[in-house]
């Protein structure tokens, strides 16, 4: 039986991961690749960097961090934040990451979607779209440049564009919700996977145990994602898992 | 020694150092036919379309020394586009030859499902086998793919997987065998499976 995903989020900034985590026993609680070791050994599924630097001078540190990642860490990763061209796309993938995930460069260049999917696989390409709700209505738009931009793209519509032009993934993060701990939007997860065929990672509001298997059941999500309720230590990573085992979620333990 | 066959199909870094991890000595990256010809093990991975593999392995002079090697008892481990390699006849986007070390086709999931199948899915076993030496029933493993091998008989299948319906996740057909997932992205329970192919090379080496 196919497993949902647990995939905690790093984000790195010049190749150091700038949230704190609680993990016990870490060399060096900075190192992307150690934590990375260490959401393995609690049993996440997959991993997320995001590159929140992404300045064209500091890409070699996250190559950098890819690198010793596939060397050292044995579950799948992605890697998302400032990739703009195919040749960025290449030379990430090079470094040994499974995935990478695109935002602004998708919307700017759609074609980046489907030359990449093309050339490396649809399995890699990962599309992320951060959705706001367009206020008293049951519509989202798209946001980009880490939400302070209104594309005024209608989320359901582009995630659907985004499939048809070669997306093997969205990564679907809910910005009236991320940073809230309300739980994550089921009504916009619902929309998207409706609307698509491809699996859609759930981002954004994680804030009690039970929130994990309430997307996967209400909403269908392949996948969920959070960040801080791992970093911060509220919850374990096996934590997360027997909760939705307990709701009958299949996952891997 | 265990050579890792690099023929331009994927990154292969993370099945070397998956090997290493798992404690397995002595494992190379290569192409070169000589160096593959005095290995103990070969593992042939790979991540991509089955007619550029195909095309790939001949073109490099792999393609008759792998079936030599095998067929004189060298032990095998094929993983993913690896394992479809093996059938006799790859059908993604024409018709291609296949190795033949399984004799079967290699086709596309079938649809009802979402497509490719990604993620973690789990194992069972129609029959024993040393890959899963240690490995308990129905763990799960990693998965990338839209094709699967389809033996003409299915008792080489040591590993069977359910999305949308059975297929083969693992066969054996003597020294040969292949996994579908990514035992080098399945965590502990994957590094065990590189160990007991290790193990494998390991003992007909010292025989």
């Amino acid at each position: 039986m196919l497993m949902k995903r647990v995939i905690p989020c790093l984000d790195v900034h010049e190749g150091r991961v700038v949230k704190g985590v609680n993990f016990i026993d870490l060399r060096d609680a900075g190192d992307p690749v150690e934590l990375a070791a260490a959401y393995d050994k609690e049993g996440a599924d997959e991993l997320v960097f995001l590159d929140i630097t992404a300045t064209h001078e500091d890409r070699p540190l996250m190559l950098e961090v890819a690198r010793r990642t596939a060397e050292e860490v044995f579950i799948p990763y992605t890697v998302g934040g400032g990739m703009r061209t195919s040749a960025d796309i290449r030379a990430m993938l090079s470094a040994g990451c499974d995935k990478i995930s695109m935002n602004s460069a998708a919307v700017a260049a759609p074609g980046l979607i489907t030359e990449t999917s093309r050339i490396y696989g649809s399995q890699c390409i990962v599309v992320a779209i951060d959705a706001r709700r367009v206020p008293g209505s049951s519509r989202w738009e798209v946001f980009v440049s880490g939400g302070r931009t209104n594309t005024g793209l209608d989320a359901v519509a582009w995630a659907e564009e985004a499939e048809r032009l070669g997306a093997g993934e969205i990564l679907l993060t809910s910005m009236d919700r991320d940073g809230t701990k309300d739980g994550f939007d089921i009504d916009l997860t619902r929309a998207i996977t409706r609307a698509v065929n491809i699996p859609v990672i759930a981002s954004g509001g994680a804030g009690e145990l039970d929130d994990f298997a309430e997307v996967v059941i209400e909403a269908d999500a392949d996948a969920v994602l959070a960040a801080s309720v791992f970093h911060f230590g509220q919850f374990s990573v096996r934590q997360v898992k027997e909760a939705m085992a307990a709701h009958g979620v299949p996952v891997r333990l | 020694m265990i050579a890792i066959i690099d023929y331009r199909m994927g990154n292969l870094r993370s099945v070397q150092k998956g090997f290493e991890h798992a404690g397995v000595r002595d494992v190379v990256v290569t192409d070169d036919p000589e160096v593959v010809r005095a290995a103990d093990g070969i593992v042939l991975p790979g991540v991509g379309a089955f007619r550029d593999a195909s095309a790939n392995l001949k073109a490099s002079g792999l393609w008759e020394l792998l079936l030599s090697r095998v067929a004189a008892g060298t032990p095998f481990l094929g993983i993913c586009l690896g394992m479809q390699l093996l059938a006799s006849v790859g059908l993604e986007d024409g018709e291609w030859e296949g190795l033949g070390m399984i004799p079967g086709t290699c086709e596309r999931l079938p649809g009802g499902v979402k497509i490719p199948h990604i993620g973690w899915n789990t194992v069972a076993y129609p029959r024993e086998s040393r890959l899963f030496d240690g490995i308990p029933a129905d763990t799960a493993f990693y998965f990338v793919h839209s094709y699967h091998l389809r033996p003409s008989d299915p008792s080489c299948i040591i590993g069977s997987t359910e999305y949308g319906v059975p297929f083969a996740a693992a066969v054996q057909a003597g020294s040969a065998y292949a996994v579908q997932f990514h035992p080098e992205k399945s965590s502990d329970m994957g590094l065990r499976l590189l160990a007991n192919f290790g193990a494998i090379v390991t003992e007909r080496g010292s025989r």
